[in-house]
């Protein structure tokens, strides 16, 4: 690891943690009712009146969650039946419409918040689908997690009340005040650094130097341009991932710079760190917010630290080979398989563990090809929950179903009934904690498992050995945990895996959201419990070291068999495959 | 979950405008006036039309030009319309001949001796496919070689190549790099200097 690493990671770290104390104090209000800026103030009660609510209307959790169902029915079927209709809509560019199993499989990654691409956009998608499609569901979904999380919170604040929040007015809060604002600053940033934000498709220009083939000469080339930068920004700022590119932000036009880069990794992480802050105030009691920053800042810089070291070291392979691992100003060295130069290894490493720890999923340079243990660590993040900043508000209302189970650990040690934030924590509330961490377990243990087994599933492995069984793993962590990023070499577009994904994707977002819902039903029907000496406080060092080793712990236990015959074997397959 | 069929529909159609429509045109307009050059892809035209894109790599075998990393894009390289990576893994034998051919290419095309060890750029495939940058090791390597075929002094190909070099942004973030297609088009004179919008 180089000290230029280290420079460029205090950077991003110290950016996400400046930007996101005035973000957290202003999503806090946002949550709340309360005084709102004037033009938007008035969008917000027009679109109350198109949705006949007002935030008076408060829903029992069971309704709340009747409708975030509901609601994203509806939004498959509409992303779907975009895609289909691609061939005959306007602004297609001349694509195709998407063939049906590709189809079904995008829209659940994109209304699920993971945007796993089994698409390749440049190929695939003209104009229309990204801009009114893709979009407009990276904004949707977002504002779902918010929402939820706003749900969540409210349970955990009141007390003996039935409802946990107004649906509609919170996804009009969030996306109003919070993304679409965000999301504009963004976008302008990134156009101002080289990412295309044109109505023109493409634009075809002529080689400097034709390229001879065997039988033929290419002397041009087509360059797609698009609306890229406003979709990038929220697929970005919402922990989306998904790209407008097949390449994703390793592509030159998604993230042309290495300023254009650090914006791209800090919104990837902002809300999500921001929530956490929002959360203190929401609850009256800030430390408790930071506790769960830092726990979640202390396993993202132990496992990017990791990370970088890996990729910088390459490998034995590349050094026999007569490749310059070492870094110097003027070259990067190390595993550069798979990355761009603009982002060097630094860049890389430090997007590839942000990009996993937010359930974000897009890349600046290939997973498939990284280290062993550079490849292991992002993977490992996704299994744990993606409750390390996590996605835009399912992050946290993860990380909290976990503060619940460390608070309920906590009591079983000292055998006394656990409380968390004056309520008590019951046998009711920990099976519905348990559920949340094992559906998506469950997923991708027994989902790997499956495809490992059928035809379908081992047709799609691309490189052999325990790195094929790790692409197999990977994509379903990614998919049963709402990430999105993939080993790329896995070909994703097939019957089996468009189908097993978008299943796994649907039941890691809808499985875990339910359950929270009825959590905050739950904690929003208790009485408050004033602190007793028994009480474990939840906002100190501890607790940040007790909560850090539940995710840990749970996160091992479950799949350190499954990661020990995948990148483990590989990395001891690198050493000795070295040395020889 | 029937009582959500109204308000859902409602609700998709008014993020659908806003979102999906409003929101992407507005950044256009605004995106267009401030930045017209950058937002349109930033496209280098000359007399004789459009010559690339500043951000889009370009393939370069040439013995008068740079050379720039190698490219996984399918059917051939630089493949603008299909951008790819290799997705080859760290102990793939496919990788390893790939990288052990390219190794002992570019020794021979540079004349390097046999031991001479080669920039990890120089070797290895992007993960775009359409990488525009090498490290600044990497052009370096390239200098004599330029100045032979072209019949200039090494030093003039070094101004060109210092020309089109970027640093890291605050001498912190990123990498320095060159743009191989700039420093080509500057070795050329298609371009006198580089255009502002790099």
């Amino acid at each position: 690891m180089t000290t230029h690493a280290l420079a460029e990671f205090a950077v991003v770290v110290a950016s996400v943690l400046l930007l996101a104390l005035p973000l957290g104090t202003w999503i806090a209000r946002v949550m709340e009712p309360g005084v709102r800026p004037l033009p938007l103030a008035r969008v917000e009660r027009a679109a109350w009146r198109l949705l006949r609510t007002t935030p008076e209307d408060d829903m029992h959790w069971s309704r709340y969650a009747g409708h975030i169902l509901g609601l994203s029915v509806a939004a498959v079927l509409l992303l779907y039946a975009l895609q289909r209709l691609q061939g005959v809509l306007p602004l297609g560019a001349g694509m195709p419409s998407v063939p049906p199993l590709l189809a079904f499989n995008t829209a659940v990654s994109f209304v699920t918040n993971t945007n796993w691409q089994a698409y390749a956009g440049e190929a695939t998608l003209g104009l229309l689908v990204p801009m009114v499609g893709l979009t407009v569901q990276n904004f949707l979904s977002a504002a779902v997690g918010l929402a939820v999380l706003a749900a969540l919170v409210r349970g955990l604040v009141r007390r003996e009340a039935s409802g946990v929040g107004n649906l509609w007015v919170d996804l009009v809060r969030g996306t109003l005040y919070v993304l679409l604002p965000l999301s504009f600053i963004i976008a302008l940033l990134l156009a101002g650094q080289g990412v295309p934000q044109t109505l023109r498709a493409t634009r075809t220009v002529t080689l400097v130097e034709p390229l001879a083939g065997t039988d033929t000469t290419v002397s041009t080339q087509t360059i797609p341009l698009g609306p890229v930068a406003s979709q990038v920004a929220i697929k970005q700022l919402g922990t989306n991932g998904g790209g407008y590119y097949n390449a994703n932000s390793a592509h030159p036009l998604e993230n042309p710079t290495p300023f254009s880069n650090l914006v791209q990794v800090v919104s990837i992480l902002l809300i999500p760190a921001a929530l956490c802050l929002a959360f203190g105030r929401l609850v009256r009691a800030p430390r408790q917010g930071w506790a769960l920053l830092t726990a979640m800042v202390v396993i993202y810089v132990g496992s990017t630290l990791p990370t970088l070291a890996a990729e910088q070291a390459g490998t034995p392979q590349l050094r026999s080979a007569g490749v310059e691992l070492a870094a110097s100003p003027t070259q990067p060295g190390g595993n550069m398989e798979g990355k761009e130069v603009r982002f060097g290894i630094a860049g890389s490493a430090i997007w590839a563990t942000a990009t996993t720890a937010a359930s974000n999923g897009s890349v600046n340079a290939m997973h498939d090809s990284f280290t062993p243990l550079g490849g292991l660590f992002p993977m490992w993040l996704m299994q744990l929950g993606e409750v390390v900043f996590g996605g835009v508000g399912s992050g946290l209302y993860g990380m909290l179903v976990f503060a619940l189970l460390a608070v309920f650990l906590a009591g079983l040690m000292v055998g006394r009934t656990p409380e968390y934030l004056g309520k008590k924590v019951e046998a009711r509330d920990i099976k519905l904690a348990a559920l949340v961490v094992l559906i998506p377990s469950a997923w991708v243990l027994l989902g790997t498992a499956v495809s490992l087994h059928v035809q379908g599933g081992r047709a799609g492995i691309f490189n052999a050995g325990p790195h094929g069984f790790s692409e197999v793993l990977y994509a379903l962590s990614s998919a049963a945990n709402n990430n999105g990023s993939a080993f790329g070499g896995l070909g994703a577009n097939s019957a089996w895996y468009n189908t097993v994904l978008a299943l796994a994707m649907w039941m890691g977002r809808f499985w875990i959201i339910v359950p929270v819902l009825a959590l905050a039903g739950s904690f929003g029907g208790k009485r408050a419990v004033p602190p007793g000496a028994g009480t474990f406080p939840t906002d100190g060092p501890t607790f940040v070291l007790l909560l850090v080793a539940t995710v840990l712990l749970v996160g091992a236990l479950t799949f350190l068999p499954a990661l020990a015959l995948g990148p483990i074997v590989e990395q001891m397959q690198m050493i000795v495959g070295g040395a020889s | 979950m029937r009582e959500s069929i109204r308000p859902a529909l409602v609700l998709l159609g008014a993020f659908t405008v806003l979102t999906g429509v409003v929101y992407p045109l507005t950044t256009t307009l605004v995106a267009q006036l401030l930045f017209p050059a950058r937002a349109s892809g930033s496209i280098v035209v000359v007399e004789d039309g459009a010559r690339g894109s500043t951000l889009v790599g370009q393939p370069f075998a040439g013995t008068r030009y740079l050379v720039g990393r190698p490219s996984a894009t399918a059917p051939v390289p630089y493949h603008a319309a299909a951008s790819a990576g290799s997705q080859l893994g760290p102990v793939s034998p496919v990788l390893d001949s790939l990288i052990r051919t390219r190794v002992a290419e570019a020794r021979v095309r540079e004349g390097l001796a046999s031991d001479v060890a080669i920039p990890a750029d120089l070797v290895t495939a992007s993960g775009s496919g359409l990488d525009p940058h090498l490290s600044p090791a990497a052009a370096a390597l390239q200098v004599s070689r330029i100045a032979t075929a072209r019949a200039v002094t090494p030093d003039s190909v070094r101004s060109v190549l210092a020309r089109a070099t970027a640093p890291r942004w605050l001498g912190l973030v990123g990498e320095p790099r060159v743009n191989v297609l700039v420093a080509n088009l500057l070795l050329d004179g298609v371009i006198a200097a580089p255009p502002s919008f790099r």
